[in-house]
């Protein structure tokens, strides 16, 4: 029983950090409409940025640069790339973004460089024993997990605030409703844009930290994306909750099903698991679990 | 008058083009090309990049001081794989009709682009040198006729790393019983030592068990999870790129000692280790040559490539675990040209000159020494049946900041590899339909 509290801990922290990055995807597409395909090569590039200023700066000015370095591609991105497609269909915005992610992971690991550059933020990484006496051997957890759900919760929390109550957060939904109508009573889309995608911006380079801490700042982190991916599908494209809901579930199911299941298949099935319950999610609520049910007049 | 000097001046300048030209194409039909099939970007990048720094500076060296081998020049392209089988036998099609004699000799630094390579090779008519990756029974030069998986496979690499396992143990005797799981990269090379350990786990009667990680292995909770459970007295580690990191601390995270983790030779490099901080300190791996810059040809790579400005790495990483297995792999495919100039005259190679060249290849400990490499490589020998030429390794343990060695040379056992590696040749040639070359009469 103690084994199976662990993977399930295990599982339910691996889903925090699966859910910081979906909370990129989440932001542009609940403001913008647009699946953001580069959400992953942003997360590659903030970390990326703020790793490599961090040599020639202190800590708390490189977070400051790279915060304005994801706000420059966000009002670049905003200028050649949004602007000249406003109106279009989403799957052309979000064709647009997949020509974004090539490019920024091919610029990013162009300025950069591409080795493995170790980021230490000071984070604790001790793996501690809890629950000693409820099951033989306690249970293990790593504290930078904890430290990452900490974060992730904190960044959920202000950015629920953000969109709720806030005159801002109000104009970005309602220009993910209707770009022309939201234009039509005075939302400048552009500006909305642009703070779209630098609070996305953010959140990659939060998410970014977190990954990077993690693996070492390097390539592979902007394929943690793919891990967002059925927690998006689960948890809803629209939802801020839902993201964090959708990642406790995929990664705790992945790993049950790792351990659990595995063995039977020769092992290695937690990425097409993750999947696979991402789609048994979607025959019952296509929405996802926190999505916005649409319905349309016919 | 005019007119005359103006056709005259005119004559002139055309006179001296095509001398510049006949004489830039004499020079270029005095170059042997090797095509470079590189990975400088993607989730590989880490450990695709000082590989090829390293080959690429032992080139420029050999240009730089000698004037190339034997006077002809080495010139080479690299093209981006990214680490991907596609791309990569891309860049092997694009490449392989390049330089005066086409390319003489291919290294895909890929287990998977081996793979598709193995297929087109003979065609080709080109060596694929496979320095301690790629198929196993690719060993077996009579069906495996273009692959040259020198130094070692990953079966020979499975075994020594078994047999310094039994060494700390006390003898193979003392292994039964004992539990080892195998941590691997869910690909053809992390396959590729598991036939190896389970004849191994029913001769001497350990329990094995194969973890595999999906690519790019950056999730490894529920793997490392079962190793808290499980508790195996050894971990064997077969991954690459990042897998490698996240492996080692996920090791850390639960608490599993890191010096019973032994990594294959492409788990044991700096990115490997460093990420992970104090969490890597005591990890353990096999290695096919010594790490530093203290050797003769590194102080000539500085002096002539480096002081130059013409160095390919950062200087501080001349000497790295994976810098120096790109120059080690340079060296030996240079010196197969010496061998195959020998035979052939002082001129480019082409393929199936350059496979001659290796199959009589002998690496002596002299040569060794006289070419700056003593103390990095051990001597070997190749032959028309033996494509590997040697199976030797060193297990070295991280420190924190550096590498040491904490065993001799360990050879793996021919004994057990070579029937093994016939089985597995002859099945693949009977499923290929491949008659085996009857290597008594090539000589």
């Amino acid at each position: 029983m103690g084994f199976f509290v662990e993977v399930l801990f295990g599982g339910f922290l691996a889903g925090v950090l699966y859910a910081l990055v979906a909370l990129g995807f989440v932001l542009i597409f609940k403001a913008s409409g647009v699946f953001n395909f580069a959400q992953g090569a942003m997360v590659l590039f903030a970390a990326l940025s703020l790793v490599r200023l961090m040599e020639w700066m202190p800590i708390p000015v490189a977070l400051l640069v790279s915060v304005a370095i994801m706000i420059v591609f966000a009002l670049v991105v905003e200028r050649l790339v949004l602007r000249p497609l406003v109106n279009q269909e989403g799957i052309i915005l979000f064709m647009a973004t997949i020509g974004v992610s090539y490019f920024l992971d091919g610029f990013g690991q162009t300025v950069w460089g591409s080795e493995v550059y170790t980021l230490d933020l000071g984070l604790p990484k001790e793996p501690v024993i809890i629950l000693e006496s409820l099951f033989e051997g306690g249970v293990l957890v790593n504290k930078f997990d904890l430290v990452a759900a900490v974060i992730a919760g904190v960044l959920v929390t202000v950015l629920a605030i953000f969109f709720q109550k806030t005159r801002i957060g109000r104009a970005l939904r309602a220009v993910a409703d209707d770009h022309q109508a939201a234009q039509s009573v005075g939302i400048p889309l552009r500006d909305i844009w642009v703070i779209v995608w630098s609070t996305s911006g953010i959140v990659a380079l939060v998410a970014g930290i977190v990954w990077g801490s993690a693996l070492g700042v390097q390539f592979s982190i902007s394929l943690v994306a793919l891990k967002a991916l059925p927690v998006l599908i689960l948890g809803g494209f629209t939802s801020v909750p839902g993201a964090i809901i959708g990642g406790l579930i995929i990664g705790a199911g992945e790993k049950l099903a790792e351990v659990y299941i595995g063995p039977t298949f020769g092992g290695g099935i937690e990425n097409w698991f993750a999947y696979m319950l991402a789609l048994l999610f979607l025959l019952v609520r296509p929405q996802g679990l926190f999505g916005e049910r649409i319905i349309e007049r016919v | 008058m005019r007119k005359h000097w103006r056709i005259a001046t005119l004559g002139a300048l055309g006179a001296a083009a095509m001398m510049l030209a006949g004489l830039g194409e004499a020079m270029a039909q005095n170059e042997q090309f090797l095509p470079r099939l590189t990975y400088r970007t993607g989730p590989y990048a880490p450990n695709g990049v000082p590989f090829a720094n390293g080959y690429a500076d032992y080139l420029n060296l050999l240009n730089e001081r000698d004037g190339g081998v034997n006077g002809v020049r080495l010139t080479f392209e690299e093209c981006e794989t990214g680490y991907d089988t596609a791309r990569g036998v891309e860049c092997y099609d694009r490449l392989k009709g390049k330089g005066p004699t086409g390319a003489a000799v291919v290294d895909p630094l890929s287990t998977g682009i081996t793979f598709a390579l193995t297929e087109k090779a003979p065609g080709d008519k080109i060596p694929l040198i496979t320095m301690g990756y790629g198929r196993s029974e690719s060993q077996d030069g009579s069906v495996f006729g273009w692959n040259f998986p020198l130094l070692g496979t990953y079966w020979a690499a499975a075994d020594i790393i078994m047999n310094y396992v039994a060494q700390k143990e006390g003898g193979y005797a003392k292994l039964k019983g004992k539990k080892i799981s195998l941590v691997y990269h869910d690909s053809p090379y992390g396959k590729e030592p598991i036939p190896l350990l389970e004849e191994l786990a029913k001769r001497h009667g350990f329990t094995f068990a194969a973890l595999p990680v999906t690519h790019p292995g950056v999730e490894q909770k529920a793997t490392w999870l079962q190793i808290r459970q499980n508790r195996p007295d050894y971990v064997l580690l077969w991954g690459w790129g990042v897998m490698n990191s996240t492996s080692i601390k996920e090791a850390a995270a639960v608490n599993y000692p890191r010096n019973k983790m032994i990594g294959v030779w492409w788990s044991g490099a700096e990115p490997d280790v460093t990420p992970a901080g104090d969490g890597s300190k005591g990890y353990l791996a096999a290695n096919l040559h010594a790490v530093g810059d203290q050797f003769g040809v590194h102080r000539d790579i500085y002096k002539i490539v480096y002081d130059k400005g013409k160095g390919a790495a950062k200087k501080e990483e001349v000497g790295h675990v994976l810098y120096n297995r790109g120059l080690v792999n340079a060296f030996l495919a240079t010196e197969a040209m010496r061998k195959g100039q020998a035979r052939f005259g002082n001129k480019p190679l082409t393929g199936e000159q350059m496979r001659w060249s290796l199959e009589n290849l002998e690496v002596t400990a002299t040569r060794i020494k006289e070419a700056g490499f003593e103390g990095l490589v051990y001597p070997m020998k190749l032959s028309c049946q033996d494509h590997m030429g040697s199976a030797r390794a060193r297990i070295q343990q991280w420190d924190g900041s550096k590498w040491s060695f904490v065993s001799d040379w360990i050879e793996a056992d021919r004994k057990l590899l070579d029937p093994m590696v016939a089985a597995a040749a002859k099945k693949y040639a009977a499923e290929k339909k491949i008659t085996p070359r009857d290597c008594s009469k090539e000589m």
